[in-house]
């Protein structure tokens, strides 16, 4: 049987790691070359990398960076940001990146995900939405890089985007995230009913047991900054994740 | 030395970085001479089937690649590069290389499975297989997998290694000196390693 993916997410900007909350505040960690060394030998499932100024600022992805950093993940590497044309996705793949995340360029052309599942597989096709709640509490579509789209209503934009080929859908929740409060269960709960394929969730681990339940409402993979990079009541900066036996005993 | 075939369907960059790391001389190659000089063959790829096919032909590798298999030259097929050794596949209705017979057939399981099997899983191989040298000394051995398409062999003969997702699914083959895994060792740290390492002794 599968076990549950559990999924370090590191942000980058200006080649460096920062991490944010709500979407803000973003604090600076250290180097991604560094943390990728010491989640080697922690062994992690796999490794998030979102560039998160790259789509606001209208930049590519910093392919040169983007190599160096997958040339020492011996674990699958996701990267998302800046990803506009069917040339990035393939260059990314070539430089050893296994899953591309794509978020904005989604929003208004479903069709550049249709073309590269079709290409490169599903399987390697991630859609990413950012979800906050409006003034009513009903959820909605965020545009981190302030992209004006026509997606409405966020469930079915994320079967459209499973539709057109999307492998996965990685839900990021804008206000739990940083907040280490656990996961927004209801999000999950809602989403993961009207997905075939898995959905990773992220935004609000500050506990194992978050993780766990963020499993039992529905999502097929636990994603997680803070929980990973963070220890201690001051959130003292220390690069951590469970051993295999420990992440075994948390979903048993 | 190793040649990783260039074909234009991904991940070559992890196979070479995973290879240096373990200091097994590589090069990334879809020159047809290269190829014929190599030593050891990886066909990597990720993608789907039929595209696979189409490239291979389009660069005229399918014959070089035949005849190094005839020759004896060791190869490895990862992914959708060991569903490429299968005769054909229900993904793009494509033939393949027809290297091990069989079809590469869609994972038809029930609605709780989610595919693409994705992730990690335990495997159970042949003890005897090269591949899986020394790997007794390993506990619990797993793999990062991901596909939506599995091997289904012709000859169970030609097993060598199994996993589980909803049921039993074949995920490494062998055929003389041509191996094939559908996870990525290039993706799944010190188990990765090892297989690799035992690749490039045989």
């Amino acid at each position: 049987m599968l076990r549950t993916r559990v999924i370090p997410v590191l942000l980058l900007r200006n080649k460096g790691l920062v991490k944010t909350t709500q979407f803000d505040k973003s604090r600076y960690i250290g180097d991604p070359i560094n943390a990728v060394k010491l989640f080697n030998d922690k062994e992690v499932d796999e490794l998030i990398f979102l560039d998160i100024d790259a789509s606001k600022q209208q930049l590519k992805p910093d392919f040169e960076y983007i190599k160096s950093i997958a040339s020492e993940c011996f674990m699958p590497l996701g990267y998302g940001g800046g990803i506009t044309t069917m040339e990035d996705i393939s260059l990314l793949f070539s430089i050893g990146v296994e899953k591309v995340i794509i978020n904005s360029s989604a929003l208004n052309n479903l069709h550049l995900i249709k073309e590269a599942a079709n290409t490169f597989g599903n399987q390697s096709i991630v859609v990413a939405v950012d979800v906050n709640k409006n003034l009513f509490g009903k959820y909605q579509i965020f545009s981190h890089a302030k992209i004006k789209h026509k997606q409405t209503d966020l469930l079915e934009y994320v079967k459209k985007a499973q539709d057109a080929g999307a492998g996965e859908i990685f839900i990021n929740s804008v206000e739990n995230d940083g907040m280490m409060q656990g996961y927004d269960l209801k999000l999950i709960q809602r989403l993961s009913k009207e997905l075939t394929v898995p959905m990773v969730i992220s935004g609000g681990a500050g506990k194992l047991h978050h993780l766990k339940e963020a499993v039992e409402a529905g999502a097929s993979a636990v994603a997680a900054g803070s929980l990973f990079i963070y220890h201690g009541p001051h959130k003292a900066v220390l690069i951590n994740y469970p051993g295999y036996q420990e992440l075994k005993n948390i979903f048993n | 030395m190793i040649t990783i075939i260039d074909y234009g369907m991904g991940n070559l960059g992890s196979i070479q970085n995973m290879l240096k790391k373990i200091d097994s001389a590589c090069r990334i190659s879809s020159n047809i001479d290269e190829i014929e000089d190599a030593t050891k063959l990886i066909l990597p790829g990720v993608g789907s089937y039929a595209q696979a096919m189409f490239n291979l032909n389009e660069l005229g590798l399918i014959p070089v690649i035949k005849k190094k298999v005839d020759s004896q030259t060791p190869l490895l097929g990862i992914c959708l590069g060991m569903q490429l050794l299968s005769t054909h596949s229900e993904e793009g209705n494509a033939d393949g290389l027809d290297i091990i017979p069989g079809e590469v057939i869609k994972f038809d399981l029930p609605d709780s499975y989610k595919v693409p099997h994705m992730g990690w899983n335990l495997i159970h191989y042949k003890e005897k297989c090269r591949l899986f040298n020394g790997f007794e000394e390993l506990e619990e051995v797993r793999y990062y997998f991901v596909h939506s398409y599995h091997f289904s062999l012709k000859n169970m003969e030609h097993q060598i290694a199994t996993a589980n997702y909803g049921k039993e699914f074949t995920c490494g083959v062998q055929k003389d000196n041509v191996y094939g895994v559908q996870f990525h060792p290039e993706k799944s740290h010190t188990f990765g390693m090892h297989l690799l390492e035992n690749f490039s002794k045989i």
